[in-house]
């Protein structure tokens, strides 16, 4: 591990600036995409598109314990797009929810990182996922448990095209429009590529934004780099900035960012990483993280 | 008769709701038809109507339960069994979550309604679920006494819930709460295990078949998962002879969950199963309407004695 890594991972309960997230997540896509070739079996873009979301959400937002990860007024996340599984155990390792290492045995037979989240198996998982679509649904519950409760916590709930490809997800758009729970907010890693072809080619979502306004929901106008942390920390500001609910906030992300010949490619959703393809993409993404450790 | 399952679900919901806090109850717009409305009524902020929105209904709720509360869903069973299956599957029995799926209108009991609306597989569906408990009660008093048991486990239960008032089954309450097949009468010469509704219209064949000289042992069974069939087997063993009855569709019921563990069991009886076989109801009033698919009091005796002769 980089030795910058270790000593930014030895106190990761500090609310991290937008460049050592930068770093943080080029390091955090280092490892899932070594973990993945080892593994040879994972999915690589909607993980890389997807790590500095979870890494700023991990690293300067929730309001967690590691060291209980069942706190009762924590703040919640759903990864509705559970495929990004491998991103997800990578920052939950880094934050101290179990050892960083054990992601290398990602999807091994008897590992407690199962192929998607699992909420009885894996520390700081606060909802199963896996079949798209569930993840609003649960989130919407969770946010009424807080009211129920009095609570304070917020509750994060992310999902990619898929899940709103699904029928079930905009039955809870429009149920969340009805209760409008505080603390309630949509991140959609918009990278526009899906399994088979490009959102356009596969179903498309536009206009995203009209649609989701129409349904009742708070969305940012401004449009937000999902893989630039400058503007993450930015739309986190937006969340704060006013008490409208449910907020949703579409961030623009490339899938399977930083590795060239993966870059918005349907291809590399799920494909195993051959040895080939490891040597050149691990090169860049070394590179990248190079740059970002200069910047720190 | 007493009242129809429905009204005394729907009343003990607001009584349970007193003393239990943690108790929050979800509607799909149909609230007046299940009678959770009752509860809206008294606990409007612990009662949530989603609209006709049966997978976010169930993803909500398993949302809730992981927040310490224990909800209940309500729908027909026909819905819940089928539009809420993916997220009662992956996110209540898979994270083991104490939600309580209550279907109403189970069974052909919604029967001016016709197929579309009568939940016949449910049974199957649900009790194939790891983590699921499946409770198919006989009347009223049976209904109250499955919510307060579900609101006793951490884990989902599955209710299947009857539309009509149906004639009452003597219950003891420790036997219900010890998910035992209840034992109605004792006899010697046949096992007759009925399962929710059923179990009234086997007592009725068990008074028939005794002025016949065939003395019947009955059980109304509510549990199908877990199942008893230790007492069930035992019964089997010493009359030599088992009838099994239910509401439901042959294919993954009642009857395959007994034939799973007597095998295995090397039990050894004559046996025959009162089911309805590979095919869609259809529209009409409700008693003539079981009877038509082998679902009477008559039919148990009929089949019975055919047993019996074999």
């Amino acid at each position: 591990m980089r030795e910058k890594l270790m000593e930014l991972l030895s106190d990761p309960s500090r609310k991290m600036n937008a460049k050592e997230l930068a770093y943080l997540a080029a390091c955090f896509r280092e490892i899932m995409f070594t973990v993945l070739h080892e593994r040879q079996t994972g999915h690589w873009g909607g993980s890389s598109s997807a790590i500095e979301l979870t890494t700023s959400l991990y690293f300067n937002r929730l309001n967690i314990d590691p060291k209980n990860p069942k706190w009762e007024d924590r703040d919640r996340f759903v990864l509705s797009k559970g495929h990004a599984s491998v991103n997800l155990y990578t920052v939950l390792g880094a934050r101290g929810y179990f050892p960083l290492e054990d992601v290398h045995h990602f999807r091994e037979l008897g590992s407690y990182l199962q192929g998607h989240p699992a909420m009885l198996k894996i520390p700081g998982v606060d909802m199963s996922t896996g079949a798209l679509g569930h993840g609003v649904s649960v989130a919407l519950g969770m946010a009424e448990a807080a009211r129920q409760s009095g609570k304070k916590y917020k509750t994060y709930v992310m999902t990619g095209e898929g899940c709103l490809d699904e029928g079930s997800t905009w039955e809870a758009l429009l149920a969340a429009a009805k209760y409008k729970p505080e603390g309630l907010i949509l991140m959609i890693d918009y990278n526009k590529v899906q399994l088979d072809g490009t959102e356009g080619q596969i179903l498309d979502l536009e206009p995203l934004r009209d649609k989701l306004v129409s349904f009742g929901w708070h969305v940012n106008e401004e449009k937000y780099d999902g893989n630039n942390t400058e503007d993450i920390l930015k739309s986190f500001e937006w969340m704060d900035s006013d008490d409208v609910w449910p907020k949703a906030c579409i961030y623009d992300t490339i899938k399977g960012a930083r590795v060239d010949f993966s870059e918005g490619k349907n291809t590399w959703h799920g494909a195993a990483i051959d040895d080939e393809h490891y040597e050149i993409g691990i090169k860049q993404l070394n590179a990248d993280a190079d740059k970002k450790e200069a910047l720190l | 008769m007493s009242l129809a399952m429905r009204d005394a679900f729907g009343k003990h919901l607001v009584e349970m709701g007193k003393k239990h806090p943690e108790l929050i109850v979800l509607d799909a717009d149909v609230s007046s038809s299940t009678k959770s409305a009752l509860f809206g009524k008294e606990f409007p902020s612990r009662f949530y109507n989603v609209g006709v929105a049966e997978g976010n209904l169930a993803g909500m709720a398993a949302g809730l339960a992981t927040c310490g509360y224990h909800p209940v869903i309500n729908a027909f069973a026909i819905f819940l069994s089928l539009k809420s299956l993916d997220q009662i599957r992956n996110d209540m029995c898979y994270n083991k979550l104490p939600v309580i799926i209550a279907g109403a209108y189970g069974g052909l009991s919604d029967s001016f309604d016709g197929a579309s609306h009568q939940a016949i597989e449910d049974i199957a569906i649900f009790r194939a679920l790891p983590n699921m408990e499946v409770i198919v009660p006989s009347d009223s008093h049976q209904a109250e006494l499955a919510l307060e048991y579900a609101l006793s486990v951490d884990h989902p239960v599955y209710i299947r819930l009857n539309r009509n008032a149906m004639p009452d089954i003597d219950t003891k309450e420790s036997d219900f709460m010890a998910k035992k097949a209840i034992k109605i009468t004792e006899g010697k010469d046949v096992t007759i295990a009925a399962n929710g509704i059923t179990a009234s219209m086997a007592v009725e064949a068990q008074a028939i078949l005794a002025k016949e000289g065939i003395s019947a042992e009955v059980f109304s069974v509510p549990f199908v998962k877990p199942l008893d069939t230790t007492s069930i087997f035992e019964s089997a063993k010493k009359t030599g002879a088992l009838v099994t009855v239910e509401e439901h569709l042959l294919a993954g019921g009642f009857a395959s969950a007994i034939a799973e563990e007597a095998f295995p069991a090397q039990l050894k009886c004559k046996v025959a199963n009162i089911a309805i076989n590979d095919k869609f109801g259809e529209t009409g009033p409700y008693v003539p309407l079981l009877a038509k698919y082998g679902l009477s009091a008559d039919n148990i005796v009929k089949t019975v004695k055919e047993l019996l002769a074999k």
